[in-house]
């Protein structure tokens, strides 16, 4: 390990990826904070220019760096005007709201900057603990491993989907795979679904669909929803940045724990960081004295540290599926794995040993990242917060624009653009619906791989017969059918008691 | 908005007697799924060389799992076999009462955006751009129109540059008769 540490740092410390970092979190920070651009939107915006650097290790690291600032800025947002940009900061505006409105706004920010950056450095740690043994453990895998483990992921994605919506999810898996199926297969030398389009035979674009699925119906919904983009109480001044020792000492285990817990949740797949900044928040609430639970939602410091480490420490514990199984978890590591992808690099178990630069320096500047935002974007916080005055007649046109430029630039086609708005359309529809847009990018994106891993073990076992003959891979795939049968039995369950006698208090 | 419960006109309940949005959308992926299964099962295969015939895996094998699991999928959603909690979330668009918002500007950008991309080439980048960005802006009611084109001239410019010169991207800067 100290040896794949060594090779990180001389990597990561050259002064082009010492820029990237701070350029990344720089970047992200400042559209982070912007309402309708999540991190998955930024970071599909930033693919082209990240790809045209061609280095991986670069290139990698700026995207990290742009998640982490987009993180930082979604935060800052929602709790200097209460417009979290990112699902995942949505808890830390319930206390970080209040105590802008008491006029701690930079407590605030500060207690947030210190409890992403803790929250981000442990995250970092146990990934270096967890991801090596994971790896040497996923080298065993053969293609039928791999198939059901991917099969494992998507059917995790759509269990943690929520109520009633485990259909949904599901239906939106399968309709990425099979919007994957499109084009010319890497197996077969036959167009597929093509209609005998052109435009259609290299397949569909993944920044394109990625534009189309996030940030596209996002402007949308800030154009539809003028109440949205409200910038009116952005100028809310911030001043005073430092926090008390007796405040420190007060926040210090939560951070710990929670940074532990969303690390841990952040692991799983399809889980992540929304999951975990809530979670968090609850789990603090609970195990709170008395008179501190009186203070939550009400500007308490705990109940605005928890969310934001459990978020930070998630994010990273995403990185552990995508770097050693090459397997997102998330909506966002799966752009990063298609940004992987076109950079000629194949996150999994071998990245380490083949590729230790790359692997080892994206760990390396999580921490270079996680020290920028603490000291170098929070005394800037001040003067990036003057991007919340735009207002929404300049921003969402640029909006709209960026998204077309981030299609347009991978492909150079037009027609990609024609593509977009079409996808765009149908997507903001979906989500009018309440579908769920994440599982089908990453369907989209594990579709190829898993066609693939699934076509090498027929090829192998000459049919279906891998199913039973490896015991890990039969395992794997009642454990993915478990995963999705059991929220909807419980649900059915739950709804057959309350039909009938009423449990007594 | 707070962080606090929402007034109860947030809310409304999906138990109406019409047939919900999201099975129409299911209904509509279904159609689809019948189409993409009908292709996978009946047509593709008839390009197939005679030799892959032998093979265990074909073309269409993984696109006919998929049609019949996404079939199957949308069939749940449309018989409503999973139950939601029919409430609409904090801070979602409640299509139902559509009429609320601003339709008429969403498509009438989306249809700037169509011509964006049909006048990209012949227009080049920088006419076409500093069009799309001032046509918009306007159609959302900015009127300070003494910002608004220098933004958008630099803007342009400065996304051209960035594109072309730094990552050596082709973009048409300029019209298609002025030749370049």
């Amino acid at each position: 390990m100290l040896e794949g540490l060594m090779i990180g740092l001389a990597t990561a410390f050259s002064f082009t990826n010492i820029l990237m970092v701070i350029g990344g979190c720089l970047i992200g920070t400042f559209i982070g904070m912007l309402p309708g651009l999540g991190p998955m939107s930024i970071i599909a915006i930033m693919i082209p220019v990240a790809i045209s650097i061609g280095d991986p290790s670069a290139a990698l690291i700026l995207l990290a760096g742009v998640y982490y600032g987009a993180i930082f800025g979604g935060s800052t947002s929602s709790i200097l005007i209460n417009a979290p940009g990112v699902a995942s900061t949505v808890a830390s505006s319930f206390d970080g709201y209040p105590l802008a409105r008491q006029g701690k706004a930079g407590k605030a920010l500060t207690v947030a900057a210190i409890s992403s950056f803790a929250g981000g450095t442990i995250g970092a740690i146990l990934l270096m603990i967890f991801a090596p043994a994971l790896s040497s453990v996923a080298l065993l895998f053969g293609s039928p491993e791999y198939f059901a483990l991917m099969v494992v992921g998507l059917s995790a994605i759509a269990a943690f989907a929520g109520t009633g919506q485990v259909a949904k999810a599901l239906l939106m898996t399968f309709a990425g795979l099979m919007l994957a199926t499109i084009g010319e297969g890497v197996l077969f030398n036959m167009p597929r679904f093509t209609f005998g389009i052109m435009d259609l035979q290299s397949g569909l674009g993944f920044i394109t669909l990625a534009m189309a699925m996030f940030a596209l119906p996002e402007a949308l919904y800030l154009v539809l929803d003028p109440s949205r983009s409200k910038t009116e109480d952005g100028n809310n001044e911030i001043k005073d940045l430092r926090i008390t020792r007796a405040e420190a000492r007060q926040i210090a285990p939560v951070i710990g724990r929670q940074s532990i817990q969303g690390f841990l949740i952040g692991v799983l797949p399809g889980a992540g960081a929304t999951i975990a900044s809530f979670l968090g928040y609850a789990v603090e609430r609970n195990i709170a004295t008395k008179e501190e639970q009186e203070q939550f939602g009400k500007g308490s410091l705990k109940g605005l540290a928890a969310p934001e480490s459990a978020n930070n420490a998630a994010c990273t514990g995403s990185f552990v599926p995508l770097l050693t199984l090459g397997i997102p978890g998330s909506g966002t590591t799966a752009i990063l794995l298609g940004a992987l992808i076109a950079l000629n690099v194949q996150p999994g178990p071998r990245l380490m040993i083949d590729e230790p630069e790359i692997f080892w320096a994206v760990i390396i500047s999580m921490y270079l990242g996680n020290l920028v935002l603490l000291i170098l974007n929070l005394p800037l916080i001040p003067y990036i917060a003057k991007v919340l005055l735009v207002p929404r007649t300049f921003l969402i046109p640029f909006i709209l624009f960026f998204t077309m430029m981030g299609a347009y630039i991978g492909q150079n086609n037009a027609t990609e653009l024609l593509l977009l708005v079409g996808l765009g359309v149908a997507a903001t529809i979906l989500r009018f619906a309440d579908y769920p847009l994440a599982p089908l990018l990453i369907g989209f994106i594990l579709g190829p791989m898993l066609e693939n891993n699934f076509s090498r073990s027929m090829n192998l076992y000459d049919g279906i017969g891998f199913v039973v003959e490896r015991p890990m891979t039969l395992g794997l795939l009642i454990l993915a059918a478990f995963l999705i049968v059991l929220p909807s039995y419980r649900a059915r369950r739950a709804r057959i008691r309350a039909m009938g006698v009423a449990d007594g208090d | 908005m707070g962080g606090g419960p929402l007034p109860a006109a947030h809310y409304s309940s999906r138990g109406d007697t019409t047939m919900a949005l999201d099975r129409w959308i299911a209904l509509i992926i279904l159609i689809m799924c019948t189409g993409y299964a009908y292709t996978a099962f009946f047509t593709m295969d008839d390009m197939l060389a005679p030799f892959m015939r032998r093979d265990p895996i074909w073309p269409s094998t993984f696109p006919k799992v998929l049609s019949v699991m996404g079939i199957v999928a949308a069939l749940l959603i449309i018989f409503g076999f999973e139950k939601g909690d029919g409430q609409i979330k904090a801070g979602e668009i409640n299509y139902r009462r559509l009429q609320d918002y601003k339709v008429g500007q969403a498509v009438i950008l989306l249809g700037l955006m169509v011509a964006y991309a049909l006048l990209l080439r012949p227009l080049g980048f920088l006419g076409s751009t500093v069009g799309f960005l001032v046509i918009g802006s306007v159609l959302l009611g900015e009127r300070r129109l003494h910002i608004l084109i220098p933004v958008a001239l630099i803007a342009a410019f400065s996304i051209w540059y960035l594109v072309q010169e730094v990552l050596g991207i082709f973009l048409r800067p300029w019209p298609f008769f002025l030749g370049v």
